[in-house]
């Protein structure tokens, strides 16, 4: 046996105190205490940014007339009019539209990767869908416009798809874009169920379905809801998708309108924040309104989706 | 010497084998890990497992429900006999033969639903009739939880203690009424309390159903076992291949007071292992 020698050379008894004051840490320590502060301040500094021409625009227009009026027809004159509802129910088709597509392929993915697929052909798909998850928006933009709406007008003969743009096509667009995301995460979570748990099950007789839908999903719960909100809120807030795909056309639609053109908030302050608007106008202070609503939309989806996950959560040890 | 004989003997033919096993060999992929054992498992008896680690113990156990088909590349060859009929001949479906033959693990995997869900979930899978109440409350009294779980039975089973939370494990296994329990070191994440409470469940439970266990505690298999099989680790030609075999199988007094083979008495005497 060896005893270890300390820096006073004392061999019998060994000291606990650092060998050295350890600066470093300390330095270190202090570095990742700014890198996180930093990253609050920027987040603090959007909100602000986006609060105070808000707050302008309201001096200007009421709230009320802001959420509640049927009319999006900003800065024309007579005719102004600034109803949002219009191009939230736009978002929100579009969002609709897109997870109706995006969930039920996303999750059925991940049960098949996660429970079905065999090893090898996991650790090929796996990679895949990341880099399909990166694939850049104007991409999917342009496949949705020249490839899937002659495609979809080919499909659905009795659907009236003449227009240019359609909210069905865009919002089937942004679902096939998030697929790989639902997937992706949530087969993460079903991965982390432990295997101990599907042993039992296998070895009560359950069949490979039962085990998915009876232990694995509830057991990874939060974590497929996690990936569906992840979902919802890059569908509300997806743009180049929208401004390529959806039209221009603020409308009060349902979103089974499949073949209708819509105008989302995205897509409005997408279209509308361009070089040439002056800080300061009713324009500019409009599109920062409108910033903030969307704001607000996804963070109370993110806490409605938070409560979800406490109550349904199976937690495991 | 000679009357010990005739006792044997009318013994044997009362047993009633459960289990064939005729020269059954399992491998993962290329790589053998159980070779050639033979060996029968007889009917309200309790069969304990033992040897070293890795001798392919868990192994062989889990070829008698067909667990081992879960693992992507794992094969069994050789014949198993369930009650007489060739388990892996492909008509049979693994899924029916789990129905029949429950499984505890060596870790209490109790699911993260509540008591009573945890024991419901087998008879639910089995789409057994019957007030479920009722089968939920013979299970938890077959496995003496009733009077600890009995006020507490929506709880989440991660309440409950280790022990209990693998008294749960075979509430859950034997509540769908299974012809074999299959124990894979039941006890060893257990302490010594609970480890007597569930020896003194099993050997309760053989008076309804036949046990496999695999144990690496000597005074365990003596304790509860009838039957004992010693299973040791062979070296092949070359040191990438070794192999579990099966040393010796006989009743448990035997094994552990006048064994056959020299290894055996090597490894339960606690010389080697
Ligand atoms: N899933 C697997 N894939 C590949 N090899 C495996 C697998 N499971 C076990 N083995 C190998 O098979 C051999 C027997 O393992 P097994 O788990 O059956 O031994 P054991 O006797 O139960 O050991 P222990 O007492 O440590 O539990 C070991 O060499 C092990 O490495
Ligand atoms: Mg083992």
């Amino acid at each position: 046996m060896t005893t270890r020698v300390n820096e006073a050379g004392d061999v019998s008894r060994p000291s606990l105190k650092a060998s050295s004051p350890r600066y470093g840490e300390k330095l270190i320590k202090a570095f990742l205490f700014v890198c996180a502060g930093l990253s609050v301040l920027v987040t603090t500094a959007i909100v602000i940014s986006l609060l105070v021409p808000t707050v302008d625009f309201f001096t200007e227009v009421s709230i009320t007339e802001f959420l509640f009026g049927t009319e999006w027809r900003p800065g024309r004159g007579t005719q102004t009019s600034y109803g949002v509802l219009p191009i939230v129910v736009g978002t929100l088709n579009i969002t609709l539209i897109a997870l109706v597509v995006a969930i039920p392929v996303g999750l059925l993915s991940a049960f098949y990767l996660s429970e079905y697929a065999n090893p090898r052909l996991r650790k090929i798909v796996k990679p895949v869908l990341e880099v399909l998850a990166g694939i850049p928006t104007v991409a999917i933009g342009l496949f949705a416009l020249y490839f899937l709406k002659p495609f979809f007008a080919d499909l659905l003969p009795w659907v009236d798809l003449d227009g240019l743009f359609s909210q069905g096509v865009a919002g089937i667009a942004v679902g096939l874009m998030i697929v790989p995301l639902v997937a992706s995460v949530a087969e993460d979570a079903m991965r982390a169920v432990p295997p101990g748990l599907r042993e039992g099950a296998y070895a009560l007789g359950a069949t490979k379905l039962r085990v998915s839908l009876k232990v694995v999903f509830p057991a990874a719960i939060s974590g497929i809801v996690a990936a569906c909100v992840l979902a919802a809120s890059r569908a509300i807030g997806e743009t180049m998708v929208v401004l390529i795909a959806a039209g221009a056309s603020p409308k009060l639609i349902g979103p089974w309108e499949f073949g209708e053109s819509v105008l989302t908030m995205t897509a409005y302050i997408g279209r509308t924040a361009t070089g040439d608007i002056a800080t300061g106008t009713i324009t500019y202070k409009t599109i920062f309104a409108v910033g903030a609503l969307l704001f607000v939309m996804t963070l109370i989806m993110n806490l409605i989706s938070i409560r979800l996950v406490r109550r349904f959560r199976e937690v495991y040890e | 010497m000679r009357p010990q004989q005739v006792t044997m003997e009318r013994k044997d033919a009362e047993r009633e084998a459960v289990f064939e096993l005729r020269n059954v060999s399992v491998f993962y992929g290329s790589q053998k890990a159980v070779n050639d054992v033979s060996m029968d498992i007889y009917r309200n008896t309790i069969t304990a497992l033992i040897g070293p680690s890795g001798c392919g113990k868990s192994t062989l156990l889990r070829s008698l429900n067909r667990m081992n088909d879960l693992i992507p590349d794992a094969r069994v060859e050789g014949e198993v006999l369930y009650q007489g009929a060739d388990m892996y001949s492909p008509r049979v479906n693994p899924v029916q033969v789990r129905k029949k033959i429950g499984m505890v693990f060596q870790r209490p995997n109790p699911f993260p639903k509540s008591i009573y869900d945890n024991v419901a979930f087998g008879p639910r899978t089995l789409g057994m009739t019957g007030d479920m109440d009722e089968i939920v409350e013979r299970a938890l009294r077959g496995a003496a939880l009733w009077d600890d779980v009995k006020d507490r039975l929506k709880d989440n089973a991660y309440g409950m203690s280790g022990g209990q939370q693998q008294r749960l494990c075979i509430a859950r296994a034997i509540a769908t009424e299974p012809e074999v329990i299959l124990m894979d070191e039941p006890c060893s994440a257990l302490d010594p309390v609970s480890t007597g409470r569930i020896e003194d469940l099993m050997l309760e439970l053989k008076e309804r159903f036949t046990i496999v266990v695999v144990t690496h505690n000597m005074q365990q298999a003596a304790r509860v076992s009838d039957m004992t099989a010693f299973l040791m680790v062979q070296m092949g030609a070359d040191e990438h291949s070794r192999w579990g075999e099966l040393v010796e199988y006989d009743e448990t007094n035997r094994i552990f007071t006048n064994p056959a083979d020299e290894r055996t008495d090597n490894y339960v005497s606690g010389r080697i292992g």
